[in-house]
């Protein structure tokens, strides 16, 4: 994933055209288009939206799709909501941590590993999400079958 | 020959279990075959635990097979599937499938049936007929079928609709808006996204039908961003509609201006509380604000602000089209219509069922669902999001009712079922309710913001052992602050799984001293 320049915070603040309202629109589209959202992104959408940077600033640590560290080239998520827990998600969860030696919210080995609550798949689950595709019924063989087809796209 | 008509779902849960890989083994084994197919990607008809359910077209009627993996494809070829032929995967016309036969479908009815990305497809069932009917009745009409029909709120709150129609229509301002709640973050939901990703120009048509009714002439979609089907699916939609007159300027020659935009939540479960979701629609941090003002009176940028879920605004066509009474004859009490039950969790036939209100949830888990997934017995069953209660086995014969949950301390909320077998561990769940909304709180309010996080901790010290009569004591004192003096659901109701744990479950704590 390139990281984003200044350039290219511009256009997409144009395409939203420069509406403050938008921020969180904005804010979107970076992330989904690079990843995450850098300290200088931060300055020049306060600047270019004419709002502080605290409040900009502020946007960006409320919600949690908003990442302010670069994420590994593959993101996975595992679903930590109640009806996936009821299925297991527990020890998924635990299982991609040992097998992926690394916590949630970390990035190692060009991956992240992620919590989320709630992909809307709950009559399948547990459910995980890999690079923004949802899985079903995702038990511990299927996880790893998985991270196997995901490093296979590397 | 004509072309035989197979339907694979484009939708969450089946692409979750392989449709796309299976849309294409069937496409490539038909051409190899040299069997001319037309290959329609329907919506979901709910039955999830079926997925990936394919269909063919033979002589008019739709032949289903459930559960179809690409290993399946060359054998059910070989016994001319296109056909409608013999093979373990049939299971008949989907309409003779029981799970969807003994249904009440009046919001979801289009989902499965059509092309979700055909405005003609759409056109051909019934589509746009209620705005026109709309347009031709004029929105006094519209305002009275909806408040007849005793339909209220399904994203939870349970307000009634027509009430809040008649409110932003009789309010005076130059400008009024529609904002469409598809922010479904509570954990057992997702009849919102199957009827997004199943019917999205119903969603359209409905909001265009609120629009006309109060005077408002925008409209939003706030979707949450785990949901990127539904988000592609939505703005083709969108466009495809605005492309066909059905929005924009003038609709269809009505005099009538309507336009929907589409924007995107960013991962914040809070931001389906309506005031903060109104937040997060100006582009700011989804904090909730105080009531009153009431969104209906100042709501999107301080303008009056129909704020409706997806599955009530969806409700609506049907209601313009059959009347108010029809959808009013169905029910029980206060609770009038259908619910779309979402059958998730340690469920063995989970999914969406569309059924009329008072039917209990034994019925729903036990003849539906088939039990658990697992084949344990069910322990726990949590109904309406996490901030709603858990039940025990003995209360599975409350009859689905607004008043009748507030009764037992339950919510019915959105409609999730999340049924949980006995392995479960009650006191990490009561932990868990108040670790979510420790997450998951806004931090305007102090009982939900730092009470969930000394509940995590009292909850804790329980599981360890430690005081366990002073910590109970502590634990629901702090319930009743939380629930007494938060300023929102999200502080306000996480006691109720917390209590009904207490209440029904208590023992769990006891049988962690072992750990």
């Amino acid at each position: 994933m390139a990281e984003i320049d200044a350039t290219m915070t511009s256009e997409i603040v144009a395409q939203y055209g420069g509406k403050p309202e938008l921020l969180v629109q904005i804010l979107q589209t970076i992330v989904t288009r690079y990843g995450w959202i850098p300290e200088a992104t931060v300055r020049q959408l306060a600047l270019e939206l004419n709002l502080s940077r605290a409040d900009v600033h502020g946007v960006v640590q409320y919600y949690h799709d908003f990442r302010t560290t670069a994420p590994g080239r593959h993101i996975v998520k595992i679903c930590q909501a109640e009806a996936c827990q009821a299925m297991g998600s527990r020890e998924l969860t635990d299982h991609a941590r040992r097998i992926l030696t690394m916590e949630l919210h970390e990035t190692e080995n060009d991956i992240t590993l992620e919590p989320v609550y709630c992909l809307g798949n709950c009559a399948c689950s547990p459910a995980v999400m890999i690079d923004g595709k949802t899985y079903g019924r995702v038990d511990e063989a299927r996880f790893n079958a998985l991270l196997d087809d995901m490093r296979a796209t590397d | 020959m004509a072309r035989t008509k197979i339907f694979v779902p484009r939708e969450t849960a089946a692409i979750s279990l392989g449709a796309d890989e299976v849309a294409l083994a069937i496409a490539t084994t038909a051409k190899r075959s040299g069997i001319d197919i037309e290959l329609i990607r329907n919506g979901s008809w709910g039955a999830s635990w079926l997925e990936p359910m394919v269909e063919v077209e033979v002589d008019g009627a739709r032949i289903a097979y459930g559960n179809v993996s690409v290993a399946d494809v060359g054998g059910m070829f070989a016994a001319d599937f296109s056909s409608g032929g013999k093979h373990e995967r049939r299971l008949g016309p989907v309409l003779e499938i029981p799970y969807l036969i003994d249904q009440d479908r009046w919001t979801f009815w289009r989902c499965g049936l059509v092309d979700p990305l055909s405005i003609d497809d759409f056109q051909a069932h019934s589509g746009f007929k209620a705005l026109q009917k709309a347009f031709a009745d004029g929105p006094d009409a519209v305002i009275a079928a909806v408040a007849d029909s005793g339909l209220r709120g399904r994203g939870g709150a349970g307000f009634p609709t027509g009430i809040k129609w008649r409110t932003v229509a009789d309010a005076a301002a130059d400008q009024k808006y529609i904002a469409c709640n598809a922010d479904e973050g509570d954990s057992g939901t997702f009849s919102d996204r199957i009827l997004m990703e199943g019917d999205p120009f119903a969603l359209l048509e409905s909001m265009a039908i609120a629009g006309f009714a109060v005077g408002a002439s925008k409209g939003y979609i706030y979707l949450r961003s785990e949901y990127p089907l539904a988000h592609s699916i939505l703005a083709r939609s969108i466009a495809t509609a605005r492309a066909a007159g059905w929005l924009g300027p003038n609709i269809q020659d009505s005099g009538f201006d309507f336009d929907i935009d589409l924007h995107l939540g960013a991962g914040s479960y809070v931001c389906g509380e309506e005031t903060a979701m109104l937040e997060s629609l100006e582009g700011k941090k989804g904090i909730v604000r105080y009531k009153p003002p009431l969104p209906a009176h100042e709501g999107l940028f301080g303008k009056p602000t129909v704020v409706n879920n997806v599955v009530t605004l969806a409700s609506v066509p049907n209601i313009i089209n059959l009347g108010g009474e029809r959808y009013a004859g169905m029910g029980v009490n206060r609770s009038k219509g259908t619910l779309a039950f979402q059958l998730a969790g340690n469920i063995k036939r989970g999914g969406l069922v569309e059924k009329s209100f008072g039917i209990t949830l034994r019925e729903l888990i036990e003849d539906w669902g088939g039990g658990t997934a697992s084949g344990r017995p069910v322990r726990a069953v949590q109904v309406g999001g996490p901030l709603g209660a858990y039940l025990t086995t003995e209360q599975l014969d409350t009859p689905l009712d607004y008043e009748a949950f507030v009764e037992i301390g339950a919510m019915i909320g959105h409609g999730g079922i999340v049924v949980f077998d006995d392995t479960v561990n009650m006191a990490q769940q009561a932990r868990f309710a108040m670790e979510f909304c420790a997450i998951e709180s806004c931090g305007k309010c102090t009982p939900c913001r730092i009470g969930s996080i000394r509940g995590v901790e009292v909850i804790e010290r329980m599981i360890a052992g430690e005081n366990r009569e002073d910590n109970y004591d502590l634990l629901v004192e702090l319930c009743d602050t939380m629930e007494d003096a938060s300023l929102c659901a999200m502080g306000g109701m996480t006691p109720y799984p917390v209590r009904s744990i207490l209440k029904y479950f208590a023992e769990d704590f006891a049988s962690s001293d072992k750990a």
